[in-house]
């Protein structure tokens, strides 16, 4: 059997869910007998190939940048999968919701900058009004919860979802966990 | 052998089950070990039937009944977990998560909050409505509590313990509908209410929304079991 072809992707999160993904430490080699990975932060890969078996996306949908990425996984991937708080609810990232991007970059590049007070707006891409789970702009298969999702949690998950084996991922995590 | 109490026979979940006349379904249901979730309620406290995850099906009636408020009927035939109500419980939930900030992994409840449990219990992996995200604000002016509105549910689990428990009514709830809030006195900062500082609120809060500042991180389990029996005391003296 050829091996699958696994993406990780980070949009709007904190590579947590990512170093959580490489705590499965020596289990990560065991993985890769089954899977091979095409496209991730940790992998050279400039563009997201055209055909992926399974897609790990960590993070929320925070900016045009992460909307016109997760459209193009979602159209090259099989499997979705959801991984951490902020790719299935939003997350601290969504904090900045309720008060809106323009006092958040005012906060940051004007009232607390010491020198060049001015909002970027050149080369890094625009922010959304909110920021929104990736769920509520295409079609997710598998959300997996936690903040980040354990080592264990992502073996199992993982196995599970490669061998066909049953998963009961409420029994794994949760919500912040 | 002379007996004047008037005891009820009944089935839920297909067990055939006796109780007191006046007992809601729901303590028939724990008496027998028979689970049936919760968030409102809270043993010592009146019941309110407001967040609706208890409701249960009763054959013959097309009607879902909360069993926090509905009592025991002779020959009843109770259902506590059909498709139908999980599916309810389910979507319950999730308009609860939606309705406002409830960001767990920063919460300091986190871990110990009867909604995050609930969710988990359910199989809530995620909320398929879109968040509402509300500005709401955090009082923060009690010397040594905070109330975080972010996190509230309305459960009004404070309101009926400062009133009924410890008679001084400091909480209660404004507005209608969505824009409902919790306020101390007639919408006080909490610091300078008449809040007699006792805590009882928090202790019975089940989500971050009233907290303790002594508190850190997601170190705040709250122990509200000190209801029942303080109500036991009282009743004895």
């Amino acid at each position: 059997m050829s091996k699958l072809k696994l993406a990780t992707v980070w949009l709007d999160g904190c590579s947590g869910c990512h170093m959580s993904f490489l705590d499965m430490d020596e289990r990560l080699i065991e993985l890769a007998e089954l899977v091979d990975v095409v496209y991730s932060p940790i992998v050279d890969t400039k563009e997201f190939p055209a055909e992926v078996d399974i897609a790990l996306v960590e993070g929320a949908v925070a900016s045009v940048d992460d909307e016109k990425k997760i459209k193009k996984i979602r159209a090259h991937s099989k499997m979705l999968i959801a991984i951490g708080d902020c790719a299935v609810a939003g997350n601290v990232p969504s904090m900045r919701n309720p008060i809106g991007p323009e006092a958040i970059l005012n906060r940051a590049y004007i009232e607390n900058a010491t020198a060049q007070q001015q909002i970027p707006c050149v080369v890094v891409p625009k922010l959304l009004r909110v920021v929104r789970p990736i769920h509520e702009f295409v079609n997710v298969d598998v959300f997996l919860p936690g903040c980040p999702p354990s080592a264990d949690t992502f073996h199992t998950a993982l196995t599970a979802l490669l061998t066909g084996a049953p998963l009961d991922i409420p029994a794994l995590t949760r919500f912040g966990a | 052998m002379t007996t004047d109490a008037d005891v009820k026979t009944l089935v839920i979940d297909e067990q055939e089950v006796s109780a007191r006349a006046g007992q809601t379904i729901l303590e028939v249901a724990r008496e027998n070990d028979i689970d049936i979730p919760t968030l409102c309620h809270l043993e010592g406290l009146s019941d309110v039937g407001a967040c609706r995850l208890c409701l249960v099906e009763i054959k013959g009636s097309n009607k879902l009944l909360p069993a926090c408020v509905a009592t025991v009927q002779e020959g009843m035939e109770v259902s506590t977990n059909t498709d139908r109500l999980r599916k309810h419980r389910h979507a319950i939930l999730e308009l609860l998560f939606a309705e406002r900030n409830h960001i767990c992994s920063v919460c300091v409840s986190n871990g110990h909050c009867e909604l995050q449990a609930l969710a988990q219990e359910q199989g809530l992996t995620h909320v398929r409505l879109p968040y509402r995200n509300p500005e709401l604000t955090v009082d923060a002016s009690h010397e040594r509590y905070t109330v975080d509105h972010n996190r509230c549910i309305l459960c009004t689990r404070c309101v009926r313990v400062c009133a009924e428990i410890e008679g001084a009514h400091v909480w209660d709830v404004m507005g209608r509908g969505i824009n409902s809030i919790v306020i101390t006195d007639l919408n006080e900062p909490w610091g300078s209410s008449s809040c007699t500082r006792c805590g009882k609120c928090v202790q019975c809060c089940p989500t971050g929304a009233l907290f303790d500042k002594s508190k850190v991180g997601d170190d705040h389990p709250k122990y509200p079991d000190f209801l029942p029996y303080l109500n036991l005391m009282r009743e004895a003296q």
